[in-house]
């Protein structure tokens, strides 16, 4: 099971299609809306997360790519705020991609938001509420 | 040739005592040996930052016009309630404390976003809080109902008091079940997918002083930014747990019980704190200066991470379930190294408490002393050693059958 973030940009003519309804049955997938807004004249916009087999993710993306949907990676949406953050490590190794690193140097937890996955793990897991998520 | 506390501190008062943190001090006793050590040091600073769930605050509020009787009422400080068995306008509040409708764990597991740890933040960093109050009303107390905004510069007391704090030496959880916990060690992933550990290891205070020689009843402390003192061992203080060859416990052994004027704290070293499916607590600062009486003080004081052990223990069962077993014993060093083995396992380690916080107050604390601004404190009491025949009992459970 892996669980992806993705912002989708919809053009106009897609938006009457259930698209969303027909990639999760056929690729098994389950979703979970983060955030939707619909214009018909510029398209529709919705980050999603979806959360499935490896294999099934990657085909359910490749498919709505062919239909001609613009796909983006959100994983800079989690945050931390320096003022809660007290370095205490309680994130480090809940953190499945190494974003969050316990320095041996000065022993503070550096933030790689590039190796970011969004799976908010830590948004749970910091006693200081110092993980923020942001859309 | 013993060196006394108050030589100390009349060189502290000259501006020649020579302070140095734990950590500098396990290099200077490698370099130089111990009796070089101890001619050299006069003080080895300790600090530690971690959740400290006894802790709380006790307030006396002041008198209204007319009075009330806050005592044998209730109150609600910023929503969470408080302690009010006590006189008229005295208040404690604990760090653990919840606001009547929070959900708790109802949805396993909870978010404990706001409890007794938090309101302590906002009030020791100057903010207002809404206190309510309600009273059954005597003839010397007719007032019923309060509702106000406080500020701690209004109170007439606002002291910390902490009935169990920095604990010597922990336990490191981990979770051999195969689904994640939440526990007040942190979320544990299954399956030995995480160790948490929780002792600042070689700065920790009584690691540094493992049988209570110089901190004891009485020890002025570096408490929450301000100034503390012990004021007595620290509840669950189990000083006869098994010990290495140079005496640091292998086990979660002393505590202690500290007091402080919270007006003189700083919010940066108290902080609310949410565990996850847990609940609330406050994260404490705390710096101890151990004074380099003798060449048996400049030794423990060396003590360094490789020589700390401390036992793994399973939090989806022995722990719960109040089982002694163990699954071995691990180094600070091999912990802060970020992995750990456990049997044939590789497992990466996190820690609750916070080591760069735990070096800041020990620099801070030296600072101070050196500076002039902080004194050593003769103890009036020696706590309770191993030889005190105090062990740490578990609940005698007696049905109540009528």
């Amino acid at each position: 099971m892996i669980s992806r973030r993705v912002v989708l940009h919809f053009p106009s003519k897609l938006i009457d299609q259930p698209i969303i309804s027909n990639t999760v049955k056929r690729y098994n997938l389950e979703f979970n809306i983060l955030k939707a807004s619909i214009a018909p004249p510029e398209g529709g916009l919705l980050v999603l997360e979806l959360q499935g087999g490896k294999k099934d993710v990657q085909e359910a993306l490749d498919y709505l790519k062919a239909l001609s949907i613009k796909i983006e990676n959100l994983s800079r949406d989690i945050t931390r705020k320096d003022d809660r953050c007290v370095h205490c490590g309680a994130c480090v190794a809940i953190c499945p991609s190494e974003a969050l690193v316990l320095k041996q140097t000065n022993w503070e937890v550096e933030f790689v938001a590039d190796k970011c996955v969004a799976c908010e793990l830590c948004v749970r897991a910091c006693p200081y509420a110092a993980m923020e998520v942001r859309l | 040739m013993q060196r006394t506390i108050q030589e100390i501190n009349e060189k502290i008062k000259a501006g020649k005592a020579v302070v140095v943190t734990a950590e500098e001090m396990s290099g200077i006793v490698k370099k130089k040996g111990v009796a070089q050590a101890y001619r050299e040091v006069d003080v080895v600073t300790t600090g530690t930052f971690g959740p400290m769930c006894s802790s709380g605050m006790y307030l006396n509020v002041g008198h209204t016009k007319p009075r009330i009787k806050i005592g044998g009422g209730t109150c609600l400080l910023n929503g969470v309630p408080g302690y009010t068995g006590l006189a008229a306008v005295d208040i404690y509040l604990g760090a653990t404390a919840l606001p009547e409708d929070d959900p708790r764990n109802k949805i396993h597991p909870g978010e404990f976003r706001y409890g007794g740890g938090h309101v302590i933040e906002e009030f020791a960093g100057g903010k207002d809080i809404e206190l309510q109050a309600s009273a059954y009303g005597t003839d010397c107390y007719p007032r019923k109902e309060l509702k106000s905004w406080l500020n701690i510069k209004d109170v007439n007391e606002a002291v910390l008091f902490n009935i169990r704090n920095a604990y010597q030496n922990y336990n490191v959880a981990v979770n051999l079940s195969d689904k994640a916990i939440y526990t007040y060690m942190g979320t544990l992933k299954p399956k030995l997918g995480n160790a948490n550990y929780s002792s600042a290891g070689v700065l920790s205070p009584l690691l540094n002083d493992p049988l209570y020689r110089t901190i004891g009843i009485g020890t002025r402390i570096f408490l929450g930014g301000g100034v503390g003192f012990v004021s007595w061992h620290g509840t669950q203080h189990n000083p006869a747990v098994p010990r290495t060859g140079r005496e640091v416990p292998t086990r979660p052994a002393g505590t202690l019980c500290v007091i402080g004027d919270l007006k003189g704290m700083d919010a940066r070293y108290l902080r609310g704190v949410s565990m996850y499916g847990y609940g609330t607590s406050l994260g404490v600062g705390i710096g101890i200066p151990i004074p380099i009486l003798d060449e048996e003080m400049a030794a423990f004081t060396s003590v360094g991470d490789e020589d700390i052990l401390a036992p793994i223990v399973d939090y989806s069962t022995s722990y719960p379930q109040g089982k002694p077993d163990i699954l071995g014993e691990v180094s600070y060093q091999n912990l802060r190294s970020g992995r750990i083995t456990i049997g044939k396992k590789d497992v990466p380690t996190g820690a609750i408490s916070s080591f760069s916080k735990a070096r800041e107050i020990a620099q801070v604390l030296k600072d101070r002393i050196a500076g002039g601004d902080f004194f050593l404190a003769e103890p009036v009491e020696r706590l309770p050693g191993k030889e005190s025949g105090i062990t740490f009992k578990a609940f005698q459970e007696r049905p109540v059958e009528r």
